[in-house]
């Protein structure tokens, strides 16, 4: 117990080192580039001009609260039009208007969302036409 | 005493737990009578080479300090700061959550807010960021830094010597800072600029020259042992041996000189020499290590050493096999904690076995030294005492754990196994106020002087309190402990908050109920009062 | 008026990180320079303060004792609060660790009728474990912006902290756990006179600050969503070694930021390493084996003593005249 005291304090600090510095050696060598999102679909290649129903970066950090708020205003209250910032209208459904260009749900939500480790519940309910149910 | 006044209790009970206007670090000291302890006396100081010895008072507004005493206080503190882990660690990890306030005893009966140990350990944490962190040099009081002023100094006495280093705040600390160290290396500090109280100085140099705190010398310790042999015979019948300074005793017994010098610690000190007669002991007091207790341990780490060599020095020259020790408190923080390390190994004395029941001490295999409750519970688990427990029926008990037994040992259940087979009404106090949890006497650390009264009836009100509803509940009327300031201090405190109610050691317990072969028919229990219901 | 102060020096690091987001040369500085400088003062310094600590040797085998010690085989000891090995101080410090055992022992004083009554108070062992048990999670949970793949076991806990799936995105319990300790400390402070009169500073310095991180981090959860994408693509940047000044990062980010690296580069010098110091405290990390097992002090010196010869020199005839027995005649 004695002797050991400064040993009980090293091995202390290495596994404080170990925890703290746990993501530099955490799949080491494996340098991810960061997602890149594809808008290879064939609806987004005849677009003249390719937007979404917003600018993109809004779109990018609040996809899920317009998502959300879609599904509300749609189901629970039946305001099925959405009028966008720059006037044009869009119909508030996730397969009739989202997945019509973003087809690819793999490429699209998917490669991003495990990126950042969020969870969408979107797809517990909607399907992706096309694609096989697992 | 007669000079100062002390509030009446039910004065004293209006406690206000509310805090100056101004900032603590704003609100100087005040002396108040009746709160702090006389300086040392300078012959004391001198007789054991301590500095700075002159003639002052805490009163006084000059503290007569060294030139340099700045100096000597930092220079002082680094080389703790690089001795003590436990020092270095307390004065950095604080959080100030508060869980120590009111567990404070002094805190709790004084409603002073440097009572409460986290602000108490502030005084000196508030120095040691100013001097030794780079925060505390930079940003000075925002970091909780302040300078070491005479102001300061003062602060720390006042405080340091209102606190009985009981440790009752350590149990309750999420990371264990224990007052008591910080109190310990406090008045090391303050010693080295030669402030101090002379109820510690005086029985530390009288223990280093004559063996024991009270200064008795060899035909006196004699004189007092043959007196209460006297005593013994009167009540039982039974002529006890007073074996002193005997070479070839198996045992060294070594108890406070609190034990044969005054009541009732004198009935304690009967009772052992009733047993071991009773038992056949081959032991031997010893008039140079005369005094388990050691004030040393009120005054720095290295005087608790220079008192505590004697009783191994003093084992080795009798020859005995091991060394047991009576009751006593901060005598037995020093033996458990310290005596091994500090003057040990004792590899001369063998591993302590009771030559009566043939127990092996397991538990004291290295320091060598037995609690005479370890003891004597033993005896009687292994059935050699005859008890008549119905000679304490006159007694309605309670019993005050010690705060160094209880939190710098965990000797619980011996003390109790020994009451309840020696007296048939015993009641508990409250749970927050016993075992690990128990309060102070409020008297321990050497306050336990009559200047200091008002703050001693203070410290010692939860106690005091926690009897009382006994007393009101049971009919308590006996106030049982292992300690020998507690057998003195208990006694002032209960006359002040609970009178009526009296002060024992348990081996005066024993000592009532212990058949001893050739006794006559008692009639009366150890101070002559009679026994029965 | 240290409440105050505090208040003034968190605003002025949501000013300063402010004028970070607008200024690139600053921006640079805080994403790329700052998480390197912060982490190696983090790390120095929280290794530095145990190395100082650790130099400091015990001298002396103190724990507090809370419980029956180990002593005749036929009396129950408390292994744990009373621990005399290596297993029973291993229980004792993880009960202290993860549980805040001397906490939970917490009581509050009342004069009630003329004496001192003790109820119970376990609402600061309840909020300081709520507080440091949410803060642990919310760390872990951020794991997945530094690892890639994604530790599967910090999915499952995200899943498990945001399993009442409220709002989009769904709220993590830990936050409002976080939250709510954070307010209790907070208001414990300044509301309970002695607390406030004994706080300093650094007290309510710390709360505020992790306080502000927490803030901004739900803000940029549930009120300005920040791009995830961009921001695991920064802090996965930091990771492999080539950090980016990410483009589109809203100024609530860099509040976040700016707070995290304060804290960090604070905490080994601050009473914040109460973490590392837990360990080490002599009271708790000892078994109260004294008597069994001789504990050394390194720096044990002689002493001056009053030895035996001296002391029979000085008594010898008073020994003689009350027949002791003496080594010289």
């Amino acid at each position: 117990m004695k002797k050991n005291k400064w040993g009980m304090i090293a091995l202390g600090l290495v596994i404080f080192l170990i925890m703290v510095t746990f993501p530099f050696w955490y799949g080491k060598g494996s340098k991810t580039p960061p997602p890149v999102l594809s808008l290879d679909t064939p609806v987004i290649h005849e677009m003249k001009e390719k937007r979404c129903v917003e600018d993109t970066s809004f779109m990018r950090a609040n996809h899920m609260k317009m998502l959300n708020a879609w599904r509300d205003e749609a189901v629970r209250e039946g305001h099925r039009q959405y009028t966008a910032k720059d006037g044009r209208t869009y119909e508030k459904s996730l397969s009739g208007t989202c997945i019509q260009c973003h087809s690819n749900r793999e490429q699209f939500c998917t490669r991003c969302h495990d990126y950042v480790g969020a969870k969408p519940t979107c797809f517990n309910c909607h399907v992706v036409p096309g694609e096989v149910n697992k | 005493m007669s000079s100062i006044k002390i509030p009446k209790p039910d004065e004293l009970i209006s406690i206000r737990y509310t805090s100056p206007k101004t900032e603590w670090m704003d609100t100087p000291v005040d002396f108040r009578p009746g709160t702090w302890s006389y300086s040392g006396a300078p012959k004391n100081l001198t007789s054991l080479d301590m500095p700075n010895p002159r003639i002052w008072q805490p009163s006084d507004e000059d503290w007569k300090l060294p030139p340099n005493w700045q100096e000597i206080i930092l220079d002082g503190m680094k080389e703790r700061l690089e001795k003590y882990r436990s020092f270095r660690l307390f004065m950095d990890i604080c959080v100030r959550c508060g869980a120590c306030a009111d567990k404070c005893h002094f805190y709790i009966g004084s409603g002073d807010p440097k009572n409460m140990p986290v602000l108490r350990a502030e005084l000196l944490r508030s120095v040691y960021r100013r001097y030794f962190t780079t925060a505390g040099k930079r940003f000075g009081r925002l970091a909780g830094a302040r300078d070491l002023t005479v102001d300061v100094l003062k602060e720390w006495f006042y405080y340091f010597y209102q606190c009985t280093e009981c440790r009752r705040c350590s149990v309750f600390c999420p990371y264990g800072i224990d007052q008591a160290e910080i109190t310990i290396i406090g008045r090391e500090l303050l010693n080295l600029v030669g402030c101090n109280i002379n109820w510690v100085m005086e029985p530390v140099a009288n223990c280093f020259r004559t063996g024991n705190h009270l200064g008795i010398q060899p035909g006196g310790i004699k004189d007092m042992l043959e007196f209460m042999a006297d005593d013994i015979e009167d009540r039982t019948g039974v002529r006890v041996d007073v074996p002193i300074n005997k070479k070839g005793a198996d045992i060294l017994f070594v108890t406070p000189s609190g034990d044969y010098f005054a009541d009732p610690g004198t009935f304690t000190c009967m009772g052992y020499m009733m047993l071991f007669h009773e038992i056949g002991l081959n032991y031997t007091f010893s008039t140079y290590a005369s005094e388990g207790g050691n004030f040393g341990l009120f005054t720095s780490h290295d005087m608790v050493k220079r008192l505590n060599a004697k009783i191994y020095a003093e084992a080795k020259r009798l020859g005995v096999k091991w060394i047991l020790g009576g009751e006593c408190g901060h005598m037995w923080r020093v033996i458990h904690q310290y005596m091994d390390t500090m003057n040990g190994p004792a590899d001369f004395l063998q591993e302590p076995v009771s030559p009566i029941t043939g127990t092996r001490f397991e538990n004291a295999r290295s320091t060598k030294m037995v609690h005479i409750v370890e003891f004597t519970a033993d005896l009687i688990r292994n059935g050699k005492l005859k008890l008549a427990s119905r000679r304490n029926d006159h007694l309605k008990l309670t019993f005050h754990d010690s705060c160094n037994p209880a939190r710098s040992m965990g000797l619980l259940e011996e003390p109790r196994y020994i009451i309840k087979n020696t007296c048939n009404n015993f009641y508990e106090m409250a749970e927050d106020t016993i075992r690990e949890k128990t309060f102070c006497c409020g008297a321990g650390a050497g306050l336990g002087n009559d200047e200091n009264m008002e703050m001693r009836m203070r410290g010692g009100m939860p106690r005091a309190m926690a009897v009382r509803e006994v007393v009101k509940k049971y009919g308590v009327n006996r106030l049982a402990c292992i300690c020998a300031i507690d057998r003195a201090t208990l006694t002032s405190l209960m006359d002040y908050w609970v009178p009526g109610v009296t002060v024992m050691g348990v081996h005066e317990l024993l000592g009532n109920a212990l058949m001893m072969t050739g006794e006559k028919e008692r009639t009366t229990d150890l101070r002559g009062d009679p026994i029965g219901g | 008026m240290n409440l105050l102060i505090s208040i003034i020096v968190v605003s002025g690091l949501v000013l300063l990180a402010a004028g970070i987001a607008a200024s690139h040369t600053a921006s640079y500085a805080l994403t790329v320079v700052a998480p390197y400088l912060v982490f190696v003062v983090f790390l120095g310094g929280f290794i530095y303060r145990i190395v100082k600590w650790a130099k400091s040797p015990v001298p002396f085998r103190i724990p507090t004792t809370c419980g029956q010690e180990k002593t005749l085989p036929w009396i129950k000891n408390n292994p744990v609060e009373n621990p005399s090995g290596f297993w029973g101080v291993f229980g004792r410090m993880a009960q202290e660790i993860f549980l805040f055992r001397s906490l939970f022992r917490n009581t509050e004083v009342k004069i009630i009728d003329g004496r001192p009554i003790y109820g119970s108070a376990k609402w600061l062992w309840f909020f300081g474990l709520l507080f440091h048990g949410s803060l642990l999670i919310i760390i872990l949970r951020h794991l997945r912006f530094f690892t890639e793949p994604i530790i599967p076991c910090v999915n499952a806990l995200s899943a498990v902290d945001g399993f009442l799936e409220i709002g989009v995105p769904a709220l993590y319990l830990s936050d409002v756990a976080l939250l709510a300790g954070l307010t209790f400390l907070f208001l414990r402070r300044v509301i309970i006179p002695q607390v406030r009169y004994i706080s300093l500073f650094t007290d309510y310095f710390s709360l505020l600050l992790i306080c502000g991180i927490a803030v901004t981090g739900l803000l940029m959860r549930h009120f300005f969503p920040a791009d995830l994408n961009e921001i695991k693509t920064l802090a996965m940047s930091w990771i492999i070694f080539s950090p980016v000044v990410p483009q589109n990062i809203s100024v609530v980010f860099y509040i976040h930021l700016c707070f995290v690296f304060t804290l960090m580069a604070w905490f080994p010098f601050s009473k914040l390493m109460h973490m590392g110091g837990v360990f080490m405290s002599p009271t708790r990390n000892l078994a109260n084996n004294s008597r069994m097992l001789r504990h050394i002090n390194p720096w044990n010196a002689p002493v001056k003593v009053h030895t035996y010869e001296e002391y029979e020199d000085e008594f010898r005839d008073k020994m003689k005249t009350a027949c002791l027995p003496v080594e010289k005649e």
